[in-house]
């Protein structure tokens, strides 16, 4: 067990360490002058090259990734070109949005998802059960930026049950969370109902219905929590769909989380933070499968680790 | 403007003999205001900073206005130079010295008193090199700043305390463009003790001496200002307080603003909506139209083959159908002719500039050498509207048998492409373009159109430089004298004219400003698109629902 961590998270350590070397390669080979940016479009050549020197930006490449990851060891991410803000402090403040929607998201697609899978498992082959999976079909496979658009037009703007989009409240909560939670509950329907079916199908089950016990107990108490713990296992590997998901949905609904930095620095090709958030998304992308894979085991014991 | 001479008449004489140039305003104040209320304005992107020397896009433009008072100012809504922290200036007849005269009393938010070392200190901060001021190269006409820029000195030679109401700065040439440099944000007056405790969060935590003094950041969510009560122009501001509501798309945005729950659309109105809202009557009633100091162009790289060739840059001016792009942006723009747009000084409404005429574009090629066309390339930005009108570009130029393939990328690798000499053939400026600095001719010309930008990683795209034009671009940005100010603006039309001539743009549009507002809002329509406090004069609007 301890052989086993230990080799994960040297792992793990080596993945992040690609993730930067690479994501910090692209974004040197961009064809974009960062110092021309800063040094706005009436600089002189002189004022271009002296913000170079001081950003460190003349320096070779091997060196100022060198001393990036210095930097980094020390919790220091570097300093936006474009908001003049330490990158480290500007993604503290987002964070505990983006964790609330993490949670609001995941709320959403287990409470959707194992439901519909549950139901979609024991009609198994009726038409409730067709309907199930076309919907989580579509839930799936729905751009997120839809799903977002459709649901503020709908119950924030027509029948103005939550505000139009913001932070702050509960409220503010309920319409990206469940733009998160639908894509989410599309994956966790399936899963849930092909788990499902897998433990009906076992002798203990037949046992059980043989004793006469009722219906709801079988379903309820002796299924459920057999086909739900792989299901629950899951969510570890659900932070990197998460991830890609924030972007586009905190966008949508002005939630002030970092996936709306990132796409803001996207935008304006601000490199330390684009950098920042790649980082730290990968570093949650890493723990959440990390856990997910020691977890597991102690969930579900068919499960053993090498 | 309003013009007089200083005070009294002996002063007046002594400054008529000497030949010098001096001006006083006096502000008036909208007598329909209300004062109080508050109004919540939304935006899309992060607000960068608030810090003066370093802030230099759309949103926090005039709001630093708003938190920060310069030596000169406009008068809310026009491209009126006007005197502001400064009570009266002169300017000495060779138009190299100008001395301020700064009003007394005016208090930064921390209370303190601002002096002229305060102005010097500024002036001395955004352009050290440290500071990294993307506005530092504005004030290359004081004496000593290439001293500084280069690290070798820490303070202008040519700015001169000369007591703490005056102040005179020193000039290696005459400079007509210097009122407004007084004028833009980069020159704004920021207090050292506060500018050294806070280093470089400063533009997270300013202190000015504007309007409103700066209450509070929500990173990501809010920006609150609240008024300043100690603001020396009494009667302003009318409004209590602005709360800025930052990340909010602008589709989201606007379906608020249709509920009532926000004042005014920092941003444009969508694209896709623009349409249905100029449609119905009640929210186009609350649409304020005006131009702005935007043209937008191709740019054709005269260094290179066929371009360098001034009949096929010609040709091309006569190929492009302007009309059609302005209506595929849904009319919110007008065609452009020249470089400078309408509200511009020096705009030449007399000069026609290349009519639409295919054949004749086609009969140019032929005297060029080109009777079947050729390839090329056309780069433009990749967001929404560009690509659709680099397209429209890109037809255009195959009725006449240019075949244009069209590079479509993010904006900062178009900016690369454009300062690389041999980079891009031809570049359609839309999402980059010229939006000036200040309301004069000659912003339009040296970064752009003069042979100062025609260097690697510059931003005259076409590379072209005409050194006969550069010497009478210096000649009439020495003519100083306001009084002269028609003459110079008639040299400025006069170059923009041999411009045209050789043709190295293709002008295609100025951009109109649409600035959604709530039926609370008041306030004269030019102060919602006011040239100079962009997107809107936050000092001078106000509510009209308070008692």
């Amino acid at each position: 067990m301890i052989a086993y961590l230990g080799r994960r998270v040297i792992q793990s350590v080596l993945i992040l360490l690609g993730v930067s070397l690479i994501t910090f390669a692209l974004l040197y080979l961009l064809p974009a002058d960062p110092v021309r940016q800063i040094a706005g479009r009436s600089a002189t050549p002189e004022t271009v090259e002296n913000i170079r020197r001081q950003l460190g930006l003349d320096q070779p490449f091997f060196i100022q990734y060198w001393h990036y990851l210095i930097s980094l060891l020390s919790g220091d991410l570097g300093r936006s070109y474009i908001q003049r803000s330490e990158v480290t402090e500007l993604i503290i403040s987002r964070l505990p949005a983006s964790l609330l929607l993490m949670v609001g998201a995941i709320l959403c697609e287990l409470a959707i998802g194992l439901t519909m899978g549950l139901v979609a498992a024991v009609r198994r082959g009726t038409a409730t059960d067709q309907t199930l999976m076309v919907a989580s079909f579509v839930g799936v496979s729905t751009p997120q930026f839809v799903v977002g658009l459709l649901l503020l037009y709908v119950f924030a703007v027509q029948l103005g049950w939550f505000p139009i989009g913001g932070y702050g409240t509960w409220r503010h909560l309920v319409l990206p969370s469940l733009t998160m939670g639908i894509l989410g509950a599309g994956w966790y329907a399936r899963m849930m109902r092909s788990s499902m079916i897998d433990v009906l199908r076992q002798d203990y089950m037949r046992t059980a219905r043989a004793k006469g016990l009722a219906r709801g107990a079988i379903i309820f108490r002796h299924a459920l929590p057999n086909a739900i713990l792989p299901v629950i296992a899951m969510i570890g590997i659900d932070i990197g769909i998460f991830m890609g998901g924030i972007v586009v949905v905190e966008s949508v609904f002005g939630w002030p989380g970092i996936g709306q930095l990132a796409w803001q620095a996207i935008q304006r090709v601000d490199i330390p933070i684009i950098m920042g958030v790649t980082l730290v998304s990968a570093f949650a992308i890493v723990l959440g499968n990390l856990l997910a894979d020691t977890v597991a085991p102690f969930i579900d014991p068919r499960i053993k680790l090498r | 403007m309003k013009k007089f001479l200083t005070s009294t008449v002996a002063v007046s004489a002594l400054a008529l003999m000497l030949g010098m140039t001096s001006a006083r305003a006096e502000h008036a104040v909208d007598p329909n205001a209300k004062p109080g209320g508050a109004i919540t304005i939304t935006y899309k992107d992060d607000v960068a900073t608030l810090d003066p020397a370093i802030g230099y896009d759309w949103q926090n433009w005039s709001m630093i206005k708003s938190l920060f008072d310069g030596l000169m100012d406009y008068e809310p809504g026009t491209t009126n130079l006007r005197p502001d922290l400064a009570e009266s200036y002169e300017i000495a007849p060779d138009g190299k010295t100008f001395t301020f005269k700064l009003r007394q009393g005016v208090k930064f938010h921390n209370g303190r008193e601002m002096t002229a070392d305060d102005v010097k200190y500024s002036l001395d901060r955004v352009t050290n090199p440290k500071t990294q001021s993307p506005g530092a190269g504005f004030f290359g006409s004081i004496k000593g700043h290439d001293e500084v820029a280069a690290g070798k000195a820490e303070s202008l030679s040519g700015v001169t305390v000369v007591d703490p109401y005056t102040i005179k700065f020193e000039l290696t040439r005459p400079d007509a463009t210097f009122l407004h440099v007084m004028a833009i944000n980069f020159s704004h007056v920021v207090p050292k003790e506060e500018v050294e405790k806070y280093g470089a969060d400063f533009g997270k935590h300013p202190v000015g001496t504007g309007a409103f003094k700066f209450a509070e950041w929500t990173l990501g969510q809010r920006v609150v200002f609240e008024r300043n009560p100690d603001y020396w122009h009494k009667g302003l501001p009318h409004l209590d307080k602005i709360s800025f509501e930052i990340g909010q798309e602008p589709i989201v945005a606007l379906l608020r603003l249709q509920k009532g729950e926000i004042d005014v659309l920092g941003d444009v109105i969508p694209p896709a909506k623009f349409q249905e809202v100029m449609a119905d009557p009640e929210q186009k009633a609350r649409v304020v139209e005006g131009g702005q100091l935007h043209t937008g162009y191709i740019t054709m790289n005269t260094t290179m083959a066929p371009f360098d060739n001034a009949k096929v840059r010609q040709a091309v001016n006569m190929a492009i159908n302007k009309d059609r792009i302005v209506q595929l942006i849904n009319n919110r723009a007008v065609p452009a002719n020249q470089p400078l747009p309408p509200s511009m000084p020096g705009y030449d409404k007399e000069f026609k500039g290349y009519p639409y005429d295919v054949a004749k574009a086609k009969a140019l090629l032929a005297e060029a050498g080109h009777p079947d066309g050729f390839d090329t390339q056309l780069f433009a930005m990749n967001t929404d509207p560009n690509p659709r009108i680099a397209q429209a570009i890109q037809q255009d130029l195959a009725a006449v048998g240019i075949k244009a393939s069209i590079q479509s990328l993010a904006q900062a690798n178009v900016i690369a492409a454009g300062g690389d000499k041999a980079g891009a053939p031809m570049i359609w400026s839309g999402g980059m373009a010229w939006i000036a600095d200040f309301p004069d001719p000659s912003n339009f010309y040296g970064p752009i159109l003069g042979c100062a930008g025609a260097v690697p990683g510059g931003w005259n795209w076409s590379w072209y430089c005409n050194k006969d034009l550069d010497a009478k671009a210096a000649e009439a940005d020495s003519i100083v004298d306001p009084a002269k100010s028609a003459e110079r603006a008639r040299m400025w039309s006069a170059i923009y004219g041999k411009i045209m001539e050789d043709a190295p743009w293709a002008p295609v549009f100025n951009e109109q400003r649409f600035t959604m507002k709530s039926t609370r809002m008041g306030g004269a329509d030019n102060l919602y698109v006011d040239p100079v406090h962009i997107p809107i004069n936050y000092d001078n609007v106000y509510v009209t629902d308070v008692q």
